[in-house]
């Protein structure tokens, strides 16, 4: 069996829905925290994590395009939405079942969809297009 | 004994979901099992014409495929497709596999999984289904779900990407899955029978499709009382197709001809409803099958069990509150208590059921019923609007006709 590698990711939406209505309290915010550190040791154990994190909003984001040798920079993210990518997991699983058993276990405990992409190719290019 | 070609093509599709299941699971790859048991296919239009069928027809479809799968492999070693193969050592050193029967049919019911896999879209996982499992071709699932040939082949071939892109499993799911799994299933079961149900003559090998696959899901699976259910609702259905079917419209209940009901698959589809009963796991489609046992039991419309029919919708009701069970339940009320409960029971869910065209011809029978002609004709008329398919446009046409020259 070989073992495939799934990126689960989940957006956020500051205005929008995709926020709960008030922000969590403390005691909310500090169960949430035990909960992933958990899932995150049982990932670990089983082999399964890769790589994690989250990331900073919009206000943070650059888009950069590069044409013909002219660079143009633009302040906030390449696409138009009030959602934009929150955080995400790389992680191994043997199959799309595992995958799916994960991500509903990250979703459960950050109380987001959580959205289970197979990776095309990982690693470097070189590596996955190998030019002999 | 040289049998003919069509003989050749009747036994081969029986054969061909069976086959294809064991290729996927020796070859790994969906497409690579297709292409070795269509190359098996050619061999059998040949050589069984002449020889005639084999003894064990799936066997010789597995053993010939399995062979030209590793032929094909030796031949094109530099393929990445088929390097995966190559990579499968059980595929190369595996001697001829022994077929026994048990064997097949566990790799059927893991395909059926794949196929019905929740992460497929539904309309992905009937034509796979009927593809793959049925043997049934691109050009005939196309017209049975009236796409063109190219749309439908984009679709299979779309769900079979995704198969194998985001690894989607080859097996039958674990215990704590299933519940969650065999949903599906049953589902695309019921829709391909329905599909075939809607166009009686040109649906045949839709539902033959459909009967076969469900048979043998519950053959695979005893234990699972919603898996009988469904097999006894399609069986008590196909019991009175014929009787449903004749040149013109579709005849309606009250006007079959009752004698040309199929008793051997009322008594099977009664055996299970029995059984269903005893095991006393209820479920959508053992409820549905036991208001179509009612049905069967009875010698005419008068005679039917009607009251025993609302209770049934009531018990479907609580299990899965949809409005179509409740207008279901409205035409069995015009029998057991008369038009003016069906009528408020219709009223009721008017709103929600608007664009539904059998809500209004059951409110159109309802009212005529109970002598109220001006507003049967407003709901047959509303009916007629909505009516997909010329059968029952033909059907309303002529009721509005009686009624107008009335």
């Amino acid at each position: 069996m070989t073992v495939g590698q799934y990126l689960l990711s989940t957006y956020a939406d500051p205005e929008g829905s995709a926020t709960p209505e008030s922000p969590p309290s403390p005691e909310q915010m500090q169960a949430m925290m035990s909960n992933l550190i958990q899932l995150e040791a049982d990932m670990e154990a089983s082999g399964s994590f890769v790589f994690g994190g989250h990331l900073h909003g919009q206000d943070a984001a650059t888009v950069v395009g590069s044409h013909e040798g002219d660079v143009v920079m633009t302040d906030g993210p390449f696409v138009e939405s009030k959602e934009h990518l929150a955080g995400f997991y790389i992680i191994n699983a043997d199959d799309l079942d595992s995958a799916l058993a994960w991500a509903a276990r990250v979703s459960e405990c950050v109380g987001r969809r959580i959205e289970v992409w197979p990776f095309a190719g990982t690693g470097r290019v070189a590596d996955q297009f190998p030019s002999d | 004994m040289a049998a003919t070609e069509a003989t050749v093509e009747a036994t081969f599709r029986e054969v061909y979901g069976r086959a294809l299941g064991t290729l996927i699971r020796l070859t790994g790859d969906i497409s690579t099992a297709e292409d070795a048991v269509q190359d098996a296919f050619e061999i059998a239009v040949v050589r069984w014409k002449s020889d005639g069928i084999p003894a064990n027809p799936a066997g010789w479809v597995i053993t010939t495929a399995r062979n030209r799968a590793i032929d094909h492999k030796r031949r094109s070693a530099r393929g990445r497709e088929l390097e995966r193969i190559a990579e499968r050592e059980e595929l190369k050193d595996e001697p001829m596999p022994t077929i026994d029967d048990g064997a097949l049919e566990d790799d059927r019911l893991r395909l059926i999984f794949t196929c019905c896999h929740p992460a497929l879209r539904r309309e992905h996982q009937v034509a796979l289904t009927l593809r793959l499992l049925g043997g049934l071709s691109v050009e005939e699932i196309a017209q049975a779900f009236l796409v063109s040939e190219t749309a439908m082949a984009r679709r299979i071939g779309r769900a079979k990407f995704k198969i194998s892109a985001a690894n989607i499993p080859y097996r039958v799911p674990t215990d704590a899955d299933l519940p969650s799994r065999l949903a599906p299933v049953l589902t695309v079961l019921y829709l391909i029978y329905h599909a075939g149900n809607e166009v009686p003559n040109e649906g045949v090998s839709l539902r033959t499709e459909a009967i076969r696959l469900t048979r043998s899901l519950v053959a695979l699976m005893p234990d699972e009382a919603e898996a009988a259910g469904l097999l006894a609702l399609i069986l008590l259905n196909e019991s009175r197709v014929d009787a449903r079917t004749s040149e013109g419209p579709v005849i309606l209940l009250q006007d079959q001809d009752r004698s040309r009901w199929d008793r051997e698959l009322i008594a099977e589809g009664h055996a299970i409803v029995r059984a269903c009963i005893r095991r006393d796991q209820p479920g959508i489609y053992q409820l549905q099958a036991a208001i179509q046992a009612v049905h069967c039991n009875a010698p005419n419309m008068e005679a039917t069990d009607w009251d025993q029919i609302v209770v049934l919708y009531d018990h479907l009701y609580s299990l899965s509150p949809s409005p179509v069970y409740l207008l279901n339940r409205s035409i069995a009320l015009i029998e057991a208590e008369g038009p003016a409960a069906a009528i408020a029971q219709i009223d009721g869910i008017a709103q929600q059921l608007d664009g539904f065209y059998p809500l209004h011809l059951a409110r159109a029978t309802a009212y005529q019923r109970h002598g109220d002609d001006v507003e049967a004709l407003v709901s047959f008329r509303r009916a007629l609007e909505l009516a997909p398919s010329p059968h029952d446009r033909e059907y309303l046409q002529s009721q509005i006709d009686q009624l107008s020259a009335a």
